[in-house]
């Protein structure tokens, strides 16, 4: 807020001969006149003359403010007068006259009347119809892509796969290990109290086991790379389409998904199994040192058991799951980019949308394969 | 532009009468790691005076303009702005001052979550104490100014084409009724009539305002008609400086392209040959007398 001045815009109590303006008419000496000047009538009989020998500043907010006032004043189509004006600000004044011929010449651009709540609904549905139908088409057009790169595998482009197999993958794992220590930590704590109280204390070792490999390992892997790489994939290909990147590459002759799509899709593919490996990893040292810390259980009776407790399905269908995660997280990520139009503000919001469509997706699949895989009896 | 003619008069005469300087860089040194931009560079620019900086790509002709709104910090040397040394400015004194100043990107700069019109008022509901009917007002009478129909303060700047983006910048620079104005590029990308729009502008504004205008261009239209004078940066020095008759005359090597080009010619034969033409516009410097109203 400007600091007031010593001298701001004012007006003396309108008298018989008219109203007395003083000050600076700045949008620093405006201040909260605004609504003085819309009460300011005068007096019945009074000339419409306003004297303004004593205004010492005038900017184009004070002249479209003195402007308006007499208009107010004056009657009939004319405005009241102004005398004393000092001269330096003629022109302004004259001015200001001229932009309010011209907005009165031209027709005020009509509002458009806000929508109900029928309206809005219904606009959101078709929204989000018309964005299904778009993905299932990206989707088309990535399988498409894809094929055509099967079919010429001169077509695939080795350097931004490893690229992305490091950013998305190498780069990813000291999160991805610590998270999946701490949640094999936690499960194991959980479980401790419930265990002791039947002294089933190395069933821990299936509880561990089980719940990290078939579900805890690939749904936590899945989530922070969604977050992770998912968000940067939609903001990446956000900035190029903002940018007329994407454009350029259309021009050049270089399909944009080859480039910007199909890398990061066979890279996630090969990195997120690989990732959940590691988690689980980590997720049953967590739960092994827990189980050593709350139940007495040993190392070595802990492997005994989990070797007998988990079997090699368990583990192929935790790591079965990664692939389908990494296609979900690259389509949702891209398609969300490509979808970016306008500005930064754009950019935000597709990136938002990439990181919790993705992990909805990723949790919705999840849920799919438990139904599946139970009903196969894996 | 009668009118304004008469008043560019008035407002150069008193430019001429206390010859104050807005703007004054002294012995200023910019370095990018080994890298010199500026190799002590040092000039004034006279209140009401439009001050053009040319110099090829590379320059440094942006970075003096960062330099000179506080978006960056020479490596050495003074910089006084409205009587404020930037080096020496605390928080608030450099909000104080920055206020009194408007700036129009080369890109815009126009925040794409608010629409034109909103754009525009945004410096005046930030800074004012007047309410939001007035401010709309006075935005879209800006916008006005800058010849935007009244229809384009409901558009978003995405939606935007670069002139009308150029344009919409200028109005939001002009919002607070700034004493100084900084145009990045006003014309580059413009098709010549709306380029032309910008000449007559700008001179308008100064006519109206008593505006100080710095402006970064390569747009010899600009630089012959509406520029008093011209500054001429290459290999981190300062070449020469003077109106663009004087250039000529003086004919320094790294203004040259601007005269001897194709384009350069056939602007300097539409303008008069002698440099010392007092039939030129715009020279508060050399303006004899004012026109007494």
């Amino acid at each position: 807020m400007i600091a007031p001045l010593t001298d701001p815009a004012d007006l003396a109590p309108p008298t018989a001969d008219g109203m007395v303006l003083s000050g600076r008419w700045t949008v620093a000496g405006l201040g909260a006149i605004g609504p003085r000047l819309a009460a300011a009538e005068l007096p019945a009989g009074s000339a419409a003359v306003a004297d303004a020998s004593r205004i010492t500043g005038l900017d184009s907010a004070g002249a479209w403010l003195l402007h308006t006032l007499l208009q107010r004043l004056g009657q009939a189509g004319h405005p009241a007068q102004l005398q004393g004006l000092p001269q330096q600000f003629n022109a302004l004044l004259a001015t200001v006259a001229q932009a309010f011929e011209q907005r009165a010449s031209q027709a005020p651009p009509s509002a458009k009347p806000g929508a109900t709540l029928l309206q809005r609904t219904g606009a959101g549905v078709v929204d989000a119809a018309l964005q299904g139908v778009a993905l299932l088409s990206f989707v088309g057009e990535c399988a498409v892509a894809a094929a055509g790169c099967l079919a010429h595998p001169r077509r695939i482009r080795w350097r931004p796969i490893l690229f992305n197999i490091r950013s998305a993958g190498v780069d990813a794992l000291p999160i991805v290990g610590l998270l999946a220590f701490l949640l094999g930590v936690v499960v194991a704590y959980q479980s401790a109290d419930q265990l002791r109280q039947y002294g089933a204390n190395v069933f821990i070792a299936d509880i561990v086991g089980l719940s990290m490999l078939r579900e805890f390992a690939p749904l936590i892997t899945a989530i922070i790379v969604a977050g992770r790489s998912g968000s940067a994939y939609a903001a990446q290909i956000g900035t190029m389409v903002v940018t007329e990147e994407v454009d350029a590459l259309h021009t050049l002759g270089i399909p944009p998904l080859d480039l910007l799509v199909l890398p990061k899709l066979v890279a996630l593919v090969i990195a997120l199994p690989l990732l959940t490996v590691f988690a689980d990893l980590l997720g049953v040292a967590g739960g092994l040192l827990m189980a050593q810390a709350q139940l007495g259980v040993g190392p070595h009776e802990f492997m005994a058991r989990f070797v007998k407790a988990v079997s090699a399905t368990a583990f192929l269908v935790g790591i079965g799951k990664a692939p389908v995660f990494a296609v979900v997280i690259v389509v949702v990520g891209c398609f969300q980019g490509f979808r970016t139009h306008g500005g930064a503000d754009s950019v935000g919001r597709q990136t938002t949308r990439s990181v919790v469509q993705s992990i909805f997706g990723v949790i919705v699949v999840d849920a799919l394969f438990s139904v599946v895989f139970s009903a196969l009896d894996l | 532009m009668a009118g304004a003619a008469a008043a560019i008069a008035t407002a150069t005469a008193t430019a001429a009468a206390t010859a104050e300087v807005v703007i004054e860089v002294k012995n200023l040194h910019t370095r990018f790691g080994s890298h010199v931009v500026h190799n002590d560079i040092s000039f004034e620019v006279r209140r009401a005076e439009i001050f053009a900086l040319i110099g090829g790509s590379g320059s440094g002709k942006s970075t003096l303009l960062r330099e000179l709104i506080l978006l960056q910090k020479p490596s050495s040397g003074t910089v006084r702005v409205l009587g404020a040394d930037l080096q020496a400015l605390g928080a608030d004194e450099a909000v104080a001052l920055r206020r009194r100043w408007g700036v129009m990107f080369q890109h815009g700069g126009l925040f794409g979550a608010l629409d034109v019109l909103h754009n525009v008022g945004l410096p005046l509901r930030e800074h004012t104490a007047l309410d939001d009917g007035l401010i709309d007002q006075l935005a879209g009478w800006k916008l006005a100014m800058t010849g935007l129909a009244p229809e384009v303060g409901a558009l978003y700047p995405a939606a935007l084409s670069g002139g009308m983006m150029k344009r919409a910048s200028l109005a939001r620079a002009l919002a607070l009724d700034p004493e100084l104005l900084f145009l990045d590029e006003p014309t580059a990308g413009l098709d010549p009539v709306s380029a032309g729009g910008v000449d007559a502008l700008v001179l308008q504004l100064r006519a109206l305002f008593g505006l100080t205008i710095v402006m970064i261009t390569h747009d010899l239209d600009l630089l012959w008609q509406v520029a008093d004078r011209v500054a001429v940066l290459a290999d981190g020095r300062l070449q020469a400086v003077g109106s663009m008759p004087e250039l000529a005359a003086l004919d320094p090597p790294a203004v040259r392209p601007y005269f001897e080009g194709a384009r350069g010619r056939a602007v300097r034969a539409a303008r008069p040959a002698d440099p010392a033409d007092p039939d030129h516009p715009a020279k508060p410097d050399r303006e004899p007398t004012s026109k007494p109203k």
